[in-house]
């Protein structure tokens, strides 16, 4: 059994612990929203959270998350109270086939928690390392930005609002 | 044989205001003669489209399928809009070989026509079944009777919910017509930009794939393919794989080999064991990369004459010639191909859960392959990653099948690795095109030769020979001679006809049946290179011409949507503000001739030392007829013009003689967010009342042709062969 800690709960893995993470995710622990798309770190479309950082979870094996924190597009948000950058994806109609996205919210995720308002090129200087084919960048890049302004938004009315 | 140019009256009756209303004739006549009622004519029965429930509910089937393009939402808005009841009242079953219509593939931009067109016709004759209904039991005329939000609703304010007369309709009729369509300027949610039903699940990690589906017992199956077409198996010891945690069966038929494991990860391990077990005997050698243009202008083909028009002999003026060319393309969905297949323990029969694009067409091939009758085979669509055509769905469903056919009573998910599916997906075909031309002394253009070279663009089920897994059974199904896709869609030759008017227009088809790679559909067909060539070569007449090459294109067009798409493209892309060499492109198609008409205007920057192309700003007008979901149209614009970007910019199908070598992202590049425009406009032009044109591939052609023009624009070179390399 390995032990670690997804999305805020202590939780045991049974596979074999040389097992990719995105496979216990997947098939163990019953979270999809992590894909596979080449199981070679080339696409993006299996990215997580290890701690506060980006991996391919295709490429992590279960043994390298052991007592550490694994993040997915499920603790984010639920459709019903979907997080920030789920709701900006949802405002921007930010999907055509949807497959890549999680793997983008996760590493824009990881982005505006290092960074909070980051440029255009910082956004797609970020993304590089995940792919999407049926060509909703555009849709991407706004979205993200729309989340980070909205937190701006937010951080500045909490302080305005501060005596 | 002798082909027709674009349909004048797809063109009349696509300008036509409230084509609706004019439906005055039996089904059949209808069905011969066009449109207005899309799948509705072939199948008429109107249960097969709608059912409604005594809790008012509805539930709408369709045949078609979600690709990521929207259909799922745009269906459901047409089908409230003209039964006037919320979304929440609404149910939307997709392809399923038990439940929905058969409406073959979805796909060529077809699902509005075809689909939207049949539940508009269905859901309007509910409506005045409902109205009828109250009417013989209110005693009310039922000219005087109304409908809104889920009620018919009578003159002095009486109402009743559409569940309370349920009872009194019976669906398992023929449509009758006429239909009494909403007229559109009555629409409340057509034309409107619901948000897509699909997103909130995906974007959360709700199961939304077939490759998400988990049943219980389910097993993990990964399969072993040959290092190159045709390799046979001569050899595979088992044993040891068999000893591997988790394996739970080998199967082999002739050169079909795949792995059953518990766990997924343990199916791949093992299915890494069985490779390296494999001996194969070397499969079909493949021609010398560099010699794909001249392969193509030389192997045997069938001559076919798409049109040839006012071929008099002229004399005078100018003429110039150009070639152009594209490589194989790659669907390159970013999650490979995946199925789920369960075989029944006592019947025998088996049921497929699949992203493939023809549920009904995939069942026939299956049934051929696995020696069942077809009524003893389901296939149930789910979504997958896009797919852009027809990549390996098809495939990995007959694959699923035999290796579930070894475990009855327990479901097999199957889903292919990255390699597998970029060496052995369907390719977009290889394509070259000679252009010829002659301009007048007044600068226009008066003889155009359009000369295309392809194999086919659709090798799609259902015959079971068209499956890898059926051509590599012990008994193998035979692989169907190619064939051509008639005009006026056309395959190769899709597009080939130039939209403007020119006085004299000759083109030929060079059908090319001898394929080297395994070839099918991919998004727009031939109609990518067809008018990358058209538009590269309008540009290069409009420079000999010395003439703007917008100004030049609206003078030889006579449609006034054509025009109306051209002159709003340049108006919102400022043409006239920007200068010549200043990187700019211009490019214009109508879909098929017959569809969605999209001009697009580019600017692209050339870096000097790395010769790296880079495209700024991109802006696009579209008129795909009425539009139902304005953002899901711009979407899908948006989303062609990235991909004809990567397309246009990186994107080759490598291989050698012994077999094919990009397998994976690095070998097969396509475009990141470096490469991704920098800003994407795209405008909206709404024909309200007039027919669905279809919007997923009206952008391609138009989108590569701008960016070609743009860099020749930038650099004065022009590049004919995609993808683009430039020399500096």
């Amino acid at each position: 059994m390995t032990r670690l800690m997804v999305n805020g709960l202590a939780t045991e893995a049974a596979s074999e612990p040389q097992t990719p993470l995105l496979y216990v995710l997947r098939d163990e622990l019953g979270l999809h929203g992590a894909k596979y798309g080449c199981g070679l770190g080339q696409c993006g479309a299996c990215t997580v959270l290890l701690d506060d950082a980006p991996v391919f979870s295709c490429l992590t094996p279960l043994l390298a998350a052991e007592g550490r924190q694994v993040r997915t597009v499920e603790g984010l948000g639920t459709e019903q109270r979907p997080g920030r950058l789920q709701r900006a994806f949802i405002a921007e109609q930010a999907a055509q086939c949807g497959y890549c996205i999680p793997g983008m919210i996760m590493r824009a995720q990881a982005l505006l928690e290092r960074e909070p308002t980051p440029d255009d090129a910082a956004i797609r200087d970020a993304l590089q390392p995940n792919l999407c084919r049926c060509g909703t960048h555009i849709r991407i890049l706004r979205a993200v930005r729309r989340a980070a302004a909205e937190a701006a938004g937010e951080a500045a009315g909490e302080k305005a609002g501060t005596p | 044989m002798t082909a027709v140019g674009p349909s004048r009256r797809a063109v009349v009756a696509g300008g036509a205001l409230l084509i609706g209303f004019r439906l005055a004739a039996p089904v059949r006549a209808l069905a011969e003669g066009g449109e207005p009622l899309g799948d509705l004519a072939r199948t008429p029965a109107l249960d097969s489209w709608l059912r409604l429930d005594p809790d008012g509910q509805v539930t709408v089937l369709t045949g078609k399928v979600e690709l990521g393009q929207g259909i799922r939402t745009a269906l459901l808005q047409v089908a409230a809009e003209e039964l006037d009841l919320p979304q929440a009242a609404l149910t939307l079953v997709t392809a399923d070989t038990a439940r929905t219509p058969d409406e073959g593939f979805t796909s060529g931009s077809h699902s509005m026509q075809d689909s939207a067109t049949a539940i508009r016709a269905a859901a309007a004759e509910l409506r005045a079944l409902l109205i009828a209904a109250a009417s013989s039991s209110w005693q009310v005329p039922a000219a005087e009777i109304g409908t809104r939000d889920g009620r018919v609703i009578g003159p002095d304010g009486r109402a009743a919910l559409y569940g309370e007369l349920a009872g009194a309709i019976d669906l398992h009729r023929a449509a009758r017509l006429p239909v009494p369509l909403k007229p559109p300027a009555a629409y409340t949610v057509v034309g409107r930009s619901w948000p897509r039903v699909d997103i909130p699940g995906k974007l959360t990690g709700a199961p939304s794939y077939v490759h998400d589906l988990r049943l219980p017992g389910m097993l993990h199956g990964r399969i072993v393919r040959p290092a190159a077409y045709g390799g046979r198996l001569l050899d595979v010891q088992t044993a040891p794989v068999m000893d591997l945690p988790g394996v739970i069966h080998v199967v082999r038929d002739g050169s079909f080999l795949g792995v059953l494991a518990a766990g997924e990860f343990q199916a791949i391990q093992a299915m890494r064991a069985l490779e390296a077990a494999a001996r194969w005997a070397p499969g079909r050698t493949l021609p010398a990369p560099a010699a794909l243009d001249s392969f193509l202008r030389s192997a045997p083909a069938e001559d076919i004459v798409v049109l040839d028009r006012g071929g008099a002999a002229l004399s005078g003026g100018r003429t110039f010639a150009a070639q152009y060319g594209r490589p194989f393309i790659a669907h390159g969905s970013i999650g490979p191909s995946c199925a789920v297949a369960l075989v029944d323990g006592a019947e025998g029969g088996v049921t497929v859960w699949t992203h493939s694009q023809g549920v009904f067409p995939l069942r026939r091939a299956l049934a051929e392959l696995l020696r069942l009758p077809v009524a003893r085979v389901r296939c149930i669509h789910m979504e997958g990653a896009g797919c852009y055509g027809q990549n390996g769905a098809d495939d990995v469903a007959a694959d699923a099948a035999l290796l579930a056919r070894a475990v009855p009573g327990r479901p097999v998910r199957l889903q292919w690795m990255r390699e597998q599916e970029q060496a052995w997906e369907p390719f977009g075909p290889a394509m070259a095109a000679s252009l010829r031309a002659t301009l007048d002394a007044d600068g226009r253009i008066v003889q155009w030769t359009h000369e295309v070279w392809s194999n086919t663009h659709t090798q799609r089920p259902g015959p079971a020979g068209v499956l890898l897994a059926g051509q590599s059974l012990e008994r193998p199904f035979p692989l169907p001679p190619p064939r051509p896709i008639p005009m006026p869609e056309g395959g190769g030759d899709r597009n080939s006809i130039p939209l403007y008017a020119f006085p004299a227009v000759r083109v030929v088809y060079h059908f090319l049946p001898q394929m080297p790679l395994r070839v099918s559909a991919l998004r727009t067909l031939g109609a990518q290179l067809n008018v990358f060539a058209i538009e590269s070569f309008m540009d290069e007449l409009a420079a000999a011409a010395g003439a703007d090459p917008v100004a030049f294109r609206l003078v030889h067009l006579d449609d006034a949507r054509a025009q109306a798409v051209v002159k709003l493209a340049a108006e919102r892309f400022g043409w006239a503000r920007t200068a010549p060499g200043s990187g700019r492109g211009f490019a214009f198609a109508r879909y098929k001739n017959l569809a969605a008409y999209c001009a697009v205007a580019a600017q692209v920057r050339v870096d000097a030392a790395s010769a790296r192309i880079r495209v700024g700003r991109v802006v696009a007008a579209v008129d795909s007829g009425q539009a139902v979901n304005p953002d899901g149209l711009r979407n899908q614009i948006e989303g062609a013009i990235v991909q004809a970007t990567s397309w246009t910019l990186f994107e080759q199908v490598a291989f050698t003689p012994e077999g094919i070598i990009s397998r994976d992202w690095n070998s097969y590049p396509i475009a990141r967010f470096d490469a991704v425009p920098e800003q994407v406009e795209v405008h909206v032009i709404d024909r309200p009342g007039a027919a669905f044109l279809g919007t997923g591939e009206c952008g391609q052609g138009p989108a590569s042709a701008a960016i070609a023009n743009a860099v020749a624009d930038a650099v004065g070179q022009r590049l004919r062969r995609l993808p683009l390399r430039l020399t500096l």
